[in-house]
């Protein structure tokens, strides 16, 4: 009956377009608001001087350096998650999620009163030599403390998806868990780790509040662009503004060459099979 | 039908004050002093209900700039006042209500083996200040320029010294926290913040008068203030004989009005 799914058809579609005008106004109108508010020419001056360059190849890399460490601590996790069953399963899954819900700031505090000098793993490190606060290396713990569950998260989602008849038919073949780990898990799941690995590492490099309370503030050596960019905050709005947008094209120029290559890579095949 | 309406409403207004909320922004070192003289605002005026937001004073400036609906405003310096005055926030003279001095502080274990003033410009120490746009952090920096011209301290006192800061911090208090977790040798706030909470984990070492910084604390109503009458109220108590006394027992230089 077209008089009745007609308006219902209509109905569905201003739905939708209530929703995503309505996300345009949240998340997109205080990014043009940042943007509209600096001269082109004034952002090209600001992002070309030496404290900007310095704020940003420090965020480069400790974001670069913390997406690293997750993906390499974060591995074996969803690896356990995705493929044991055990007791705590459910705990450990949840200990995860904590960073995503403790605030920034807690989470450095936390860092300091374990990893600190006086902390609880503090002897342990002096005895090693290692004093972490207010150094780069602090500003890598507390960026991927913050950044790991959205790895883990997304790493446990795709190594769960992989069939288990593959899992099963490589090791009926004599495949030992590591091999088929490597030549069969990893493979198939890696688009999933990849998309991991980028949120990872957006959040590392937007990461302010575990930063600022565990590495502190020092330009060149801890001072990472969201940090320069609230200390600017504190005495001149327009600079700081002027970083913003300089750190906001940034990371959506990276984050959107990143998403073109994976929907190139993940179209690639399929569209070379389709054809005659 | 409703003749009950409007007696009814009269006697819910006349009854009881209506609920009121006064806020007030104030730099992070008042928050003892003031916290204590809300709790007496609230006693003396039923009904009202004082709020709070501290941080450092240009945090706070920023904030009301940008339209936060304050009612009043105290800061650690006059420097973020006369940037609000001269911008039209500030509704009539804002008064000076207290004075407050820098001391250096160490934590109790004193892992830098700091004992004076002069230790801090010995290399390899860890030192935190308040960044330079903080009152507490620019007033630092002002008292090691003017150590190095003091008879026994190295001319390039404030460059060593400079050299062995790790960290800018964004306010005064994040600077206690990290002298208190003893992850920093050392730092430099305000004498009001060591607090008899805080004196167990640090030690104090005084800043000679000569190169110490006296800070002045200016107060003001705000001209967009929702609660204007309350505001004056508030501003009137810090400045009366009793807030002096809450705020000398703070360890703030009190004025005599």
């Amino acid at each position: 009956m077209p008089s009745r799914t007609r308006p219902g058809v209509w109905g569905w579609r201003l739905a939708v377009a209530t929703g995503v005008a309505c996300f345009l106004t949240l998340v997109g109108l205080p990014l043009v608001a940042l943007v509209v508010r600096v001269p082109p020419g004034e952002l090209i001056r600001r992002a070309a001087s030496e404290p900007v360059l310095q704020a940003l190849r420090l965020s480069l890399v400790t974001s670069v350096s913390a997406t690293a460490v997750v993906a390499l601590i974060g591995l074996p996790v969803a690896y356990l998650l995705a493929t044991q069953e055990f007791p705590g399963r459910r705990v450990l899954e949840t200990l995860v999620e904590m960073p995503m819900v403790i605030p920034p700031t807690v989470a450095g505090v936390g860092l300091l009163l374990a990893f600190g000098r006086a902390g609880l793993a503090g002897s342990a490190l002096r005895a090693v030599g290692l004093s972490i606060p207010f150094t780069t290396l602090a500003v890598v713990i507390a960026e991927a403390f913050v950044a790991l569950p959205f790895f883990v998260t997304a790493a446990t989602a795709g190594l769960r998806e992989v069939e288990p008849r593959y899992r099963e038919a490589a090791a009926t073949l004599g495949a030992t868990p590591p091999y088929a780990f490597r030549r069969v898990l990893l493979p198939l799941a890696l688009p999933s780790l990849a998309a991991g690995a980028v949120m990872t590492w957006a959040r590392a490099l937007g990461e302010f509040g575990a930063t600022i309370t565990f590495a502190g503030n020092l330009p060149g050596r801890t001072q990472t662009l969201p940090l320069a960019v609230y200390v600017a905050l504190q005495s001149d709005v327009e600079a700081a503004v002027a970083l913003s947008v300089i750190l906001l094209i940034f990371s959506f120029t990276l984050l959107l060459t990143f998403r073109s290559l994976t929907a190139a890579r993940a179209l690639g095949p399929r569209a070379h099979r389709s054809r005659p | 039908m409703r003749d009950w309406f409007p007696a009814l409403l009269a006697l819910a207004l006349g009854s009881r004050p209506a609920p009121r909320t006064l806020t007030v922004f104030a730099a992070a070192s008042l928050q003892e002093s003031f916290t204590a003289l809300g709790d007496s605002l609230e006693h003396a005026r039923p009904g009202l209900r004082v709020t709070f937001n501290f941080a450092g004073s240009q945090t706070l400036a920023l904030q009301i700039a940008q339209g936060a609906p304050a009612d009043v405003f105290a800061s650690a310096d006059d420097r973020w006042m006369t940037t609000l005055k001269d911008s039209g926030f500030v509704a009539g003279t804002p008064r000076v209500f207290a004075h407050n001095q820098l001391v250096v502080i160490v934590p109790a274990s004193n892992p830098g083996k700091v004992t004076g003033l002069a230790d801090l410009g010995r290399g390899g120490l860890k030192l935190v200040l308040a960044a330079d746009q903080v009152p507490a952090g620019r007033y630092a920096r002002t008292v090691f320029a003017n150590l190095g011209r003091t008879p026994g301290f190295p001319p390039d006192f404030a460059a060593r010294v400079a050299a062995n800061v790790v960290s800018n911090e964004e306010n005064v208090k994040a600077v206690l926290t990290k002298v208190r977790l003893g992850e920093a040798d050392g730092g430099v706030v305000y004498g009001s913040d060591v607090t008899p909470a805080v004196a167990a984990d640090v030690r104090t070492i005084g800043i000679p008068p000569a190169a110490n910084v006296i800070a002045d604390y200016p107060i003001a109503v705000l001209t967009h203030a929702p609660d204007a009458d309350d505001a004056r109220a508030f501003v009137a108590l810090v400045l009366s004989s009793t807030g002096q006394r809450v705020l000398a027992a703070r360890g703030f230089t009190t004025v005599g009005h």
